[in-house]
């Protein structure tokens, strides 16, 4: 079944139309990339998921809701929750506290006033946390500041951090951009092992052809805002009409 | 002790400690001798401490914790002083009805300019925050003197109804007929010590406000904040609203700074609009800085040396510092006299301005970083990471992670 | 109607005053990235070029002029000013009356070598830093330099009267088909206005048909990209911190005989001109403009007696409302770029 269901979505920045009646349906645990080659809408696709954008028409359904017009902290509570270009941590905070906020997002809502209990009291939520950095291979590094990490440990921290929320659905913008093949890879062998081990489903938007054939159970293109294809990566590395627009170009 | 672990608890000790025993620090030098102009434990000024103090740490829970920088926290405090002198004017010069009502009424218009002022942040901030001020400021000068009775200020006069007050009641603020200006004067080696009871007040409400803002720093409240300011895309994308969070930041310092206000009236029973104009709010963000902004014990240790320094400075004029530099020969000297007063007496608001330009510059982290540096080179070792962050939670080391664990 | 003819006039001075200063903060914002909460104090340095230029001119000593006698007979001594007794009574006495337009002259080199120091000196080291820093840094800059004019001119305000020629008042609305008498408007407030037109016209059109101004043009829109095209981007940043600093600087000049230059003047009009950028569009030159003349003149509307009979105290706050209003409903301003700032 859905979990997520796109329908006739379009977006108009003035002159440019990013998405053109575009249609998704991302089945429940399962890996669905999204490629296409640069301006292909593909980011402007997944602001709209996550309500960073709203699109002129369509709708977007999770789990038969509507997230349209609901603000990023309502739709992370709704079980979707997402990994940027970027990581976006909190460098200023030590990695245990980092781990922290988001089990009390998951413990407290959108907002608690709670001035006076105390972090250290709250051994269940660390509890939680250490787990969560351990399962990730960071628990030796928690009481570092998070902005000395390097780039790939800010980005497993980044995963450990949504993933600890037990999202249902989790959005991967470019996991692996900039990274070496070493670490490619491993983030690779990590989210098969995510998926291996949890009831998650995945929408990846990536541009290395690797990683997108490594984990992706179904494929979406996109061309000029419109779905060109979407298939298996068996069926979609010998379409033609995706080498002309896409592989061909990157080839 | 009282929910605060061990170093905490030192923490705080050490704090009461150095509140308490103000009366003697300040005072270091004996009566008469050439250096008792720079002492400073007289009740006056160690009140103003202690309340800019509290305003300070207000502030920090806005500026330093969630990383909002309000240029108009000076309302807040005026605010708090009319409500107080209100109160000493209609019930009574009791001095805890008028606290109360200073809080609640500080609290409740900071709630007000805070749901607007926050729907923006970053610079848009600062400036909405500077212009809801700066029309509250000229507000309390035109249209609203019946309430504030604009140039002149708010008074408490002998005709007020005072309705709670009998006809012997003190003349002045009292906690229960003890009158704040009460002194009792020390002589001891040729030094005198003055202990008075407002600055005792004051000094007392400080150490729970201290502890108050503690508590907030260590709860998870603090930590969301603290969370706020390094990444607010983050922790609206893990679920959780960010506008109640650093609205109730703005309410909390917007009663710290109403607190404050209603301890200035509380001081000195009147209350004008000049403790509202913006450039106040400045001496609020100078102090911050100055201490160390994100810190506890920074913005008290930057509104003492302000408003120390301000007493020191404004007091030394040029015969004072003919005085001192008596020993130079005289072509040298006048020069010396003339440099040294333009930074002095009324040139101290220049120095303020030089101060405040050297600690963005040089000392960003302000007094506090400062300090851990110079005892970062006695031990020979940079200062301690992420001091503040005692070991939450001793446990065994961790197993070896099941995945490789290096970045690129 | 001519009421309202009067207080559109009325508005256009301080009007031009706060778009010429907006002008230059929007220009810093736009090209530097930097809040320059240090911009007022440069519009009071303008000003108190002005004065200083008045001082000099005024500078005298005293001769023993034998063709006059008092009352016992003997000569009279008279104070002579410098400049009548180098060029003769007339020009000297003609250079004195015109020391505020005179100014102009100084006040250029002055405020562009300002500038330079303060960008090269202080304001490059914050390009980097946050916000907050530049505008903690800026603030003190600004409390020292007024600290600093205040130790060499007092803290009282000095008259600083316009040229005799432009010190009384025109009959503008007969001009315009009003009565005789109904709106009467005092020529220098024309000038000012002129003046600022002028100004704004000139820095729209250097930036426009100047290759240097289509650099910064570029710069403002994408400051990486021009970087990389191997443009040397930060000296003309520099350059352009000055010409805004000029601009302040001749919005002080020209402002003397409107308002007797004081050592505060500069945040009193720093505040505003935020105000002002913030309701034009943060980086947006033409709002800047549009916004500073917009203000001026409702808040001329809002001191008539009529209106402060409907809403007591609304010539105190008007802008500030206005700056609210605009912040809530369009975060990007009236003329602001979509996307811009609108956290």
């Amino acid at each position: 079944m859905a979990i997520l269901e796109v329908k006739d979505v379009s977006k108009r920045f003035g002159g440019l139309q990013a998405l053109k009646d575009v249609n998704l349906s991302v089945a429940e645990n399962t890996v669905h990339a999204i490629i296409g080659p640069n301006g292909a809408g593909k980011s402007t696709l997944l602001n709209c998921l996550v309500g960073k954008l709203m699109p002129d028409t369509g709708s977007v359904l999770f789990q038969g809701q509507s997230v349209l017009g609901r603000k990023p902290h309502e739709i992370n509570q709704m079980g979707i929750s997402r990994v940027f270009q970027t990581p976006e941590i909190f460098g200023d905070l030590s990695v245990q506290e980092n781990m922290l906020i988001p089990v009390f997002a998951k413990r407290d809502g959108a907002f608690r006033l709670h001035p006076f209990e105390t972090v250290e009291h709250e051994a269940e939520v660390i509890d939680e946390a250490m787990a969560a950095l351990e399962e990730f291979g960071m628990a030796d590094k928690r009481h570092m500041h998070a902005a000395s990490l390097s780039r790939g440990d800010k980005r497993r921290l980044e995963m450990a951090m949504c993933l600890v929320q037990r999202p249902r659905l989790l959005l991967l913008d470019e996991p692996t951009a900039g990274m070496a093949r070493a670490n490619t890879n491993r983030t690779i062998d990590l989210l098969r092992e995510i998926m291996e081990r949890r009831d998650i489903t995945m929408v990846i938007i990536e541009h290395d052809m690797h990683v997108v054939f490594s984990l992706a159970d179904r494929i979406t293109v996109l061309a000029q805002g419109m779905p060109l294809v979407e298939d298996t990566p068996e069926n979609i590395k010998g379409h033609p009409k995706v080498k002309e627009a896409y592989l061909g170009e990157a080839a | 002790m009282l929910g605060l672990n061990k170093r905490d608890t030192r923490f705080l000790i050490i704090v009461i400690l150095l509140t308490l025993f103000t009366p003697f620090l300040l005072q270091p030098f004996p009566e008469g001798s050439a250096m008792a102009q720079f002492n400073g434990g007289y009740p006056d000024l160690m009140a103003k401490i202690a309340i800019f103090g509290i305003f300070a740490m207000g502030f920090n829970i806005l500026f330093g914790l969630t990383g909002y920088l309000s240029f108009g926290h000076a309302a807040f405090l005026g605010v708090g002083s009319y409500a107080a002198v209100w109160m000493f004017k209609l019930l009574t010069l009791n001095v805890f009805p008028a606290l109360i009502l200073a809080v609640l009424v500080a609290g409740l218009f900071s709630a007000i300019i805070g749901y607007i002022s926050l729907r923006r942040s970053g610079i848009y901030f600062s400036i909405l925050t500077l212009a809801m001020a700066e029309m509250s400021y000229r507000l309390a000068y035109s249209v609203l003197t019946p309430i504030t009775n604009g140039e002149t200020g708010l008074q408490v006069r002998d005709t007020d109804p005072r309705i709670l007050d009998g006809a012997g009641a003190a003349q002045y603020p009292n906690l229960f007929g003890l009158e704040l200006s009460t002194s009792w004067d020390w002589r001891v080696l040729g030094h005198v010590f003055t202990f008075n009871v407002g600055f005792y007040f004051c000094a007392v409400i400080a150490i729970v406000m201290f502890y108050v803002s503690l508590r907030i720093a260590r709860s998870p409240f603090g930590l969301v904040l603290k969370a706020i300011k390094s990444n607010q895309t983050r922790v609206n994308y893990t679920g959780m609203n960010s506008r109640p969070y650093t609205l109730a930041a703005f309410v909390i310092s917007g009663m710290y700074a109403g607190l404050a206000g209603g301890l200035l009236a509380v001081m000195d029973p009147l209350a004008g609009a000049e403790r509202m104009v913006w450039t106040a709010s400045g001496e609020v963000v100078i102090m911050t800085i100055l201490g160390g902004a994100g810190t506890l014990l920074g913005p008290v240790l930057g509104a003492g040396a302000i408003k120390y320094l301000e007493n020191i400075f404004s007091k030394i004029n040029e015969q004072v510092l003919h005085d001192w530099f008596s020993f130079l020969p005289d072509w040298l000297a006048d020069p010396v006299v003339w440099l040294a007063s333009r930074f002095t007496g009324e040139g101290w608001a220049l120095t303020l301005g030089l101060m405040f330009m050297a600690v963005v510059i040089f000392l960003p982290g302000g007094l506090v970083e400062g300090g851990q540096k110079i005892a970062g080179w006695f031990r020979r070792k940079p200062p301690a990471d992420g001091g503040d962050d005692p070991e939450h939670h001793p446990k065994p080391a961790p197993h070896v992670p099941h995945m490789a664990n290096t970045g690129d | 109607m001519d009421a309202i003819f009067l207080q559109i006039l009325n508005g256009l001075d301080k009007g031009s005053a706060y778009a010429l200063i907006a002008l230059g903060l929007t220009l810093i914002f736009g090209t530097l990235g930097v809040v320059n909460f240090a911009h007022g104090a440069l519009f009071m340095l303008g000003a108190f070029c002005a004065v200083t230029l008045q001082k000099l001119f005024s500078l005298s000593y005293t001769v023993i002029d034998e063709t006059q006698k008092d009352f016992l007979g003997n000569p009279l001594k008279v104070e002579v000013s410098y400049l009548e007794g180098w060029f003769g009574k007339d020009l000297g006495g003609a250079l004195a009356d015109w020391s505020v337009p005179l100014s102009i002259l100084i006040a250029i080199p002055i405020m562009v070598v300002i500038g330079f120091i303060m960008e090269r000196g202080l304001i490059r080291h914050f390009y980097k830093r946050p916000h907050a820093d530049q505008i903690l840094v800026t603030f003190g800059l600004a409390i020292v330099l007024q600290e600093i004019v205040k130790y060499f001119f007092g803290a009282n305000p000095i008259q600083t009267p316009a040229p005799q020629a432009f010190r009384g008042a025109l009959d503008f609305g007969v001009l315009v088909g009003f009565e005789p008498g109904a709106v009467i408007y005092p020529f220098w407030r024309l000038v000012y206005f002129l003046f600022a037109a002028v100004l704004i016209g000139a820095v729209f059109a250097f930036l426009r048909f100047t290759t240097f101004g289509m650099v910064v043009r570029a710069g403002m829109a994408d400051r990486e990209t021009v970087g990389l095209l191997g443009i040397n981007i930060d000296k003309r940043f520099t350059i352009m911190f000055g010409i805004a600093a000029a601009v302040a600087g001749l919005a002080g000049v020209m402002y003397t005989p409107i308002l007797s230059p004081h050592y505060h003047m500069g945040m009193d009009f720093l505040v505003i001109s935020f105000v002002v950028v913030v309701v034009g569009g943060m980086g947006s030159l033409p709002g800047a403009v549009a916004a500073g003349f917009l203000l001026g003149i409702l808040q001329s509307f809002a001191s008539m007696n009529e209106v402060k009979a409907v809403i007591p105290g609304i010539d105190q706050v008007i802008i500030y409302l206005v700056a609210i209003v605009i912040l809530l409903v369009r975060p990007r301003g009236l003329m602001g770029k979509a996307g811009v700032m609108e956290e």
